[in-house]
């Protein structure tokens, strides 16, 4: 028996709703407000019925325009890389700061993308970053927490 | 009201005036394009600006960037599916699609005529009706307000995913259920946080929109990159197209702009419903005016799909000014940044402005008509500037995406907890939309699930309990029963049809 993609991700939203039900019996309001018409639970009380109801009827009811998808197209290998850099950027922009962190992210992203034009590469890349940060730091006096330029004296 | 207009007039077109407001529409432009900034961050980095001005001024340079950032805003809809803002996201349904077809010159001039025909039609709305609109806005109490939304919400799931209403609901129901995560805005209890003070705020919108709209966009162009059909896309991409409209599309926008001017501007003043729901209204309204033929264009780069919510949009600005100025009720996020500002200088806006500060209210209508003019100047020259943008290589421009998302998040909260979130949310939203569920609904219902909560509180509280609220009064009784027209309709329609052949 096939079941469509469609049908599963429902599925797995019907669950979700569940877990979200049983989760908003969970919370606590003050006891005062256990017993009134409305407190901080009966809105997601609500939602995770209609969560379930709508998901149920999707699984139930025959699909009236199946999504095709052919998985065989799909670039799993580029996309897969582009996400671990981003989580690699979200890891570093703390630490090493946001000039550093942005750039090497975006000379990575580049090159995992297939780009081989070193100059634009480059151009791209550190001081695309630093007139960026000029303009947001500088100009419009938006604060960057940036650790790296600090210790190396650019910025205060 | 003579005298007033004459005030005002002398007010805006001071030499120090008009350059704030052209100054205003020029930042306010540069920060709406640029995807996670929106007006009301743009509004917020010009407060501490005008506490040096005088209170007419100071409002006039706000109103100049708020017009500003939802014309720059159109753009990056336009041109990477990227709305900073949710008042341009029903611009990026057709807005978007007419890009990748070669046509983002078109798309950008539609948008620019449509946003400055919007607004000044709605200006002059505002100038002549201003004082007896108050009591329409007046006239909508809470149960209407969330019937209102629901209804909001019904339409954008019916219309903006054509065949897929139940996945469109699931959406809702996601974008309602992520909006609920953080404290409870009365009693201050946290839901669903699970001890993570992260979460202990709730999620940003700009991290959610920037997730299921920009990163997971650029996603979706990698991963689909082998895909024939996507790869003719991105060829069209570089396309840019002219920005000279033909007979037939001017004869489109003629008919739209009118009715999307109308209901933008109801839509706006009325507190609390904003830009949002009027671009998804009107872009829902729209779709039931046009023939078989256009319907069918809907999504696909309609032009009456993206004069609309664009049209809208910005009358729906302009009638937000309706309550802030008259009741001291922001109509928008937008406009409560602006009340904050007022509140500042010393002025409380409200039934009394009139008679107190004459000056401030009247020049900042008369600015309204000038903004515009400044904007329609100074957008559609640079149009084929913008757009070029667009010639970008795919292998510059998605790491270019995804790094303008992250800083977005980035600059509000300087936390990588939130860049994992969006990370996460965009993967998720690259697997629903590969089968077609889409994003639109879930956005919207993301931002109204605050205002929907407190309307229902205020509802059921107001009748003890009691879900008769949904039928006692006229007015929210016909909200209810359009909702169920559609609901009904599509039903009827997507099932029973298809059981029917």
């Amino acid at each position: 028996m096939n079941i469509s993609p469609s049908k599963i991700i429902s599925l797995l939203f019907f669950i979700f709703s569940g877990f979200y039900l049983y989760t908003a019996h969970q919370i606590q309001v003050f006891a005062f407000d256990e017993n009134a018409a409305f407190n901080a639970k009966t809105f997601p009380i609500y939602l995770g019925y209609a969560g379930l109801l709508f998901s149920a009827l999707f699984i139930i009811l025959p699909e009236t325009k199946p999504s095709i998808v052919d998985l065989k197209v799909l670039d799993y290998k580029k996309t897969i890389a582009l996400v671990f850099l981003m989580i690699l950027y979200g890891l570093t922009i703390l630490r090493a700061g946001y000039f550093l962190s942005t750039s090497i992210f975006l000379v990575f992203s580049y090159i995992v993308l297939g780009e081989r034009k070193w100059l634009w590469i480059f151009f791209l890349s550190f001081p695309f970053v630093a007139i960026f940060m000029y303009l947001l730091h500088g100009l419009l006096n938006i604060y960057l927490r940036d650790p790296f330029l600090q210790y190396i004296g650019i910025m205060g | 009201m003579i005298e007033g207009i004459l005030i005002g007039l002398e007010t805006a077109f001071s030499f120090k005036n008009l350059m704030m407001v052209m100054i205003g529409c020029f930042a306010g432009t540069i920060i709406g394009m640029l995807p996670g900034l929106g007006p009301m961050t743009a509004i917020a980095l010009m407060i501490p600006i005008t506490y040096g001005f005088e209170p007419s001024t100071g409002l006039i340079l706000m109103a100049g960037v708020y017009y500003g950032a939802v014309f720059g805003g159109s753009t990056s809809s336009i041109l990477i599916n990227a709305p900073g803002i949710p008042g341009t996201v029903a611009t990026s349904f057709d807005g978007y699609p007419m890009a990748q077809q070669g046509k983002a010159g078109k798309a950008l001039a539609i948008a620019a005529y449509s946003s400055f025909a919007g607004g000044t039609i709605a200006a002059i709305f505002l100038l002549i009706a201003a004082p007896s609109l108050s009591k329409v806005s007046l006239a909508f109490r809470s149960p209407d307000y969330f019937g209102l939304m629901i209804l909001g919400l019904t339409a954008v799931s019916a219309f903006s995913a054509k065949g897929h209403f139940l996945k469109a609901m699931m959406m809702v129901v996601l974008g309602l259920m992520l909006a609920s995560v953080g404290q409870d805005t009365l009693s201050d209890i946290p839901r669903f946080t699970f001890q993570n003070m992260n979460l202990s705020d709730g999620i940003s919108f700009v991290l959610v929109v920037m997730a299921t709209f920009a990163m997971s966009e650029a996603l979706t162009i990698i991963f689909k990159a082998n895909d024939p059909t996507r790869v003719a896309k991105q060829i069209s991409l570089s396309q840019l197209g002219s920005i000279k409209l033909d007979k037939t599309e001017t004869k489109k926008m003629v008919t739209t702009i009118p009715r999307s001017s109308v209901l933008g501007f109801i839509i706006g003043v009325l507190p609390g419903a904003g830009s949002t729901i009027a671009s998804f209204l009107a872009y829902g309204m729209e779709r039931n005016f046009v023939n078989d033929e256009e319907k069918q264009k809907f999504g696909k780069g309609s032009v009456n799909g993206l004069a609309a919510p664009e049209t809208a949009n910005n009358a729906a600005c302009s009638g937000s000014f309706v309550p802030l100025l008259t009741l001291g009720i922001p109509g928008s996020g937008t406009t409560a940044v602006m009340l904050g500002a007022l509140l500042g200088f010393g002025i409380q806006p409200g039934p009394r402005l009139y008679q107190t500060n004459p000056e401030i209210f009247w020049s900042v209508i008369m600015s309204m008509y000038i903004g515009m003019v400044i904007l329609l100047i100074l957008n559609l020259p640079l149009i084929p500037y913008i757009a070029r943008v667009l010639a970008t290589p795919r292998t510059f421009l998605i790491p270019l995406i995804l790094f303008f998302s992250v800083t977005g998040i980035y600059l509000m909260s300087f936390n990588n907890f939130d860049i994992y979130m969006m990370i996460g949310i965009a993967v998720v939203a690259t697997v629903l939309r590969l089968y077609d569920f889409p994003m639109p609904p879930l956005i919207l219902a993301f931002v109204l699930g605050g205002l929907m909560e407190e309307n229902l509180r205020r509802s059921l509280l107001i009748s003890d309990g009691s879900w008769s609220f949904l039928w006692d009064r006229p007015l929210t009784m016909v909200i209810m029963s359009v909702i169920f027209l559609i609901v009904g309709w599509q039903i009827y329609k997507g099932f029973f049809s298809k059981l029917g052949k």
